[in-house]
């Protein structure tokens, strides 16, 4: 696949916001290609939310444009929003009324016909694993479980893209986990173009293939998550994670001893190493040697968290 | 108009459904018993007006007699209808139309779906005046049901369409309110100061407003005649003022073809300066005589309607 042939399906010029005379958005231009997992990251009130609100046409943006799929969001808004699936930060469902119920509301404000609304919520239900409770009122879900149920609304309406703000807030690390899994299941079965806000690097990490890191409404850093990750290797530190079947204080003080690693962290059996540059052959080598079993390695990018934190902080 | 009629069909389908609807029909089912039972000594009235008039052949309106009699002490089913029920079921299904869809962050949701926005508001608006509509019928049948075993006179075709008229008039005026309600939901983010205006302003025309009035302009015996015709036009103009007076006037000379509005019945009085005994008007003239009034009414609803659009429409979704 080379990048020529993949279409543009949101592209924004110039686009800018001002709230009274704080510019919230300034001068964005984003392109996001076909089938991409965009992560939007940045620190809370970076613009995220204000970028999507006037991707979606809810805003009108101060000046500039943006189109998906080639149309206007602030001229065509209908056009957009019907090929649209949103998920908003505090998402809310009708709590009086069943899950199955809030589903099929949306689908006939879609305009889905009465013998299609029901296969399809059916359907989306399933796919994110409500089918038993749909039922239910929404009242009595957890959190975790109307999040999900948010990713079911959208997939009622089989949008081109999918835009979700802040999708793993206030869910449980288990919860997070599904979710970032049930999106990036969702984007590659579907073929579906998703754009996942967050603030939370590791996490975009997971499942995105294109990250843009936007801070006091400007995009700082924009590109494929492999390129920004490969700055790593000439970087002057490096992150390791890895997993190990078993961990043993003799293989911690193994790799403690490797030449230029500087700190060992252990959490949820998952090890986290930081050192000078990139030393995974190194590391791999002192593990086995300890008698260790190695499941799993991969190396961060410390560039990406570089320039995330140091923004982050000052904002 | 899917959009519209898709919104509409969920908003109504909550309002019936919703222990909100149910505690309101219970509410129409108590106004009902009330009617009948609650005004001590009302049917007794009623009966022995039935047996006194039929002597003299003047029966007329006699079935219409069940809304409007009261009995000592307590006020009459119109007077409750006007003052109590209506309002409170308009501001009941409008208060948090709007701002507890934003609070609940189903508003976002909603608009992100591919239906113009005042769909929304306007599906709302309308479920809203059906479900007043279908109160008001009810409750009228439940009365004419209960009232009809109580006194055995069928309503004359007549009497029939008053009432028809009655239900219609009544739906405006619940959409005055419904509106308000409404356009205090659209302006204010809390569900409780939502409310709380509403009541306010539906506790200050259905017992401040008159008695302020009245203080303003007293009318008492002590007074010169001059004085007191002053004062009664004094009442009788700004009375006009409050929705709640204005729909009472309408109401009364529909259920009651026998009563006048207050100005006419000052006009006569002063025209032929002794005590007025007017006889039933027709329909026709009935409704001749209280076209200004729906025709204010209908007006203010729809101001309250477009201002409330307005905001609506212009309010911009923002992160917060």
């Amino acid at each position: 696949m080379s990048a020529l042939t993949k279409q543009l399906i949101v592209e924004t010029v110039n686009l800018t916001k001002n709230y009274d005379d704080t510019k919230v958005v300034d001068g964005l231009n984003l392109q996001i290609e076909e089938g991409d997992i965009f992560g939007f990251l940045g620190p809370n009130g970076a613009g995220k939310t204000t970028t999507i609100l006037m991707l979606l046409g809810l805003t009108e943006p101060t000046s500039g444009s943006a189109h998906i799929a080639g149309y206007d969001s602030t001229r065509e808004p209908l056009k957009v929003k019907s090929i649209t699936g949103y998920v908003p930060e505090k998402v809310g469902f009708y709590e009086n009324l069943t899950a199955a119920y809030n589903l099929a509301y949306t689908a006939r404000l879609n305009g889905l016909p009465e013998e299609l609304v029901i296969k399809r919520v059916d359907e989306a239900l399933d796919v994110v694993g409500l089918s038993a409770v749909a039922e239910q009122e929404v009242g009595e879900f957890s959190r975790g479980m109307k999040q999900r149920l948010a990713i079911a609304d959208i997939l009622v309406k089989t949008p081109k893209i999918a835009i979700l703000d802040e999708p793993t807030l206030g869910i449980d690390p288990e919860g997070i986990n599904q979710m970032l899994d049930l999106i990036a299941k969702i984007a590659r079965e579907r073929k579906m173009t998703v754009i996942m806000s967050s603030h939370q690097l590791h996490q975009v990490q997971q499942i995105c293939n294109r990250v843009g890191i936007m801070v006091k409404g400007r995009l700082v850093v924009e590109g494929l998550l492999d390129q920004l990750s490969s700055k790593a290797a000439g970087s002057k530190h490096a992150a390791i994670e890895i997993k190990l079947t078993e961990t043993t204080p003799a293989i911690i003080k193994a790799i403690k001893q490797v030449d230029g690693v500087l700190s060992v962290e252990s959490s949820d059996g998952v090890l986290h190493i930081s050192c000078s540059r990139d030393l995974r052959p190194q590391v791999a080598k002192a593990i086995i040697d300890a008698g260790g079993l190695l499941v799993e390695m991969k190396i961060q990018s410390y560039a990406l968290e570089d320039i995330y934190m140091k923004y982050f902080k000052e904002a | 108009m899917r959009g519209l009629l898709t919104v509409f069909n969920k908003e109504l389908a909550d309002y019936l459904i919703s222990w909100r609807g149910i505690i309101l029909f219970g509410f129409v089912l108590l106004t009902a018993v009330f009617a009948i039972y609650g005004p001590s000594g009302a049917l007794q009235n009623i009966r022995g007006e039935l047996s006194a008039g039929s002597q003299f052949g003047t029966t007329q309106f006699i079935f219409l007699k069940l809304f409007t009699t009261s009995g000592e002490g307590s006020p009459s089913f119109l007077t409750f209808v006007t003052v109590f029920l209506v309002p409170i079921v308009g501001i009941t299904l409008g208060f948090d139309a709007i701002n507890s869809e934003k609070n609940s962050g189903t508003l976002s949701r909603l608009l992100s779906q591919p239906i113009y926005r005042d769909a929304v508001f306007n599906g709302k608006f309308l479920a809203g005046i059906v479900t007043m509509a279908i109160m008001l019928t009810s409750i009228i049948l439940l009365v004419s049901g209960l009232g009809l075993s109580m006194i055995g006179v069928p309503p004359s075709s007549e009497e029939a369409f008053r009432l028809f008229l009655f239900i219609v008039l009544g739906t405006i005026y619940g959409a005055f309110w419904l509106g308000l309600a409404m356009l205090f939901s659209v302006f204010f983010r809390g569900v409780a100061t939502s409310v709380i205006a509403s009541i306010s302003i539906w506790l200050f025309f259905a017992i401040f407003f008159g008695a302020m009035i009245n203080t303003l302009a007293p009318i008492s015996q002590t007074l010169s005649q001059q004085e007191y015709l002053r004062n009664v036009g004094v009442q009788i103009t700004a009375l006009r003022a409050s929705p709640v007076a204005l729909f009472q006037e309408v109401t009364t000379v529909i259920l009651a073809p026998g009563a006048r509005t207050a100005a006419e019945t000052w006009q006569l009085q002063q025209a032929s300066s002794s005590q007025f005994v007017g006889g039933s008007l027709p329909l026709g003239q009935t409704l001749l005589t209280i076209w200004p009034h729906i025709v204010t009414l209908i007006g203010i609803t729809a101001v309250w309607f477009a201002i409330s659009y307005y905001k609506f429409m212009r309010d911009e979704i923002r992160a917060t």
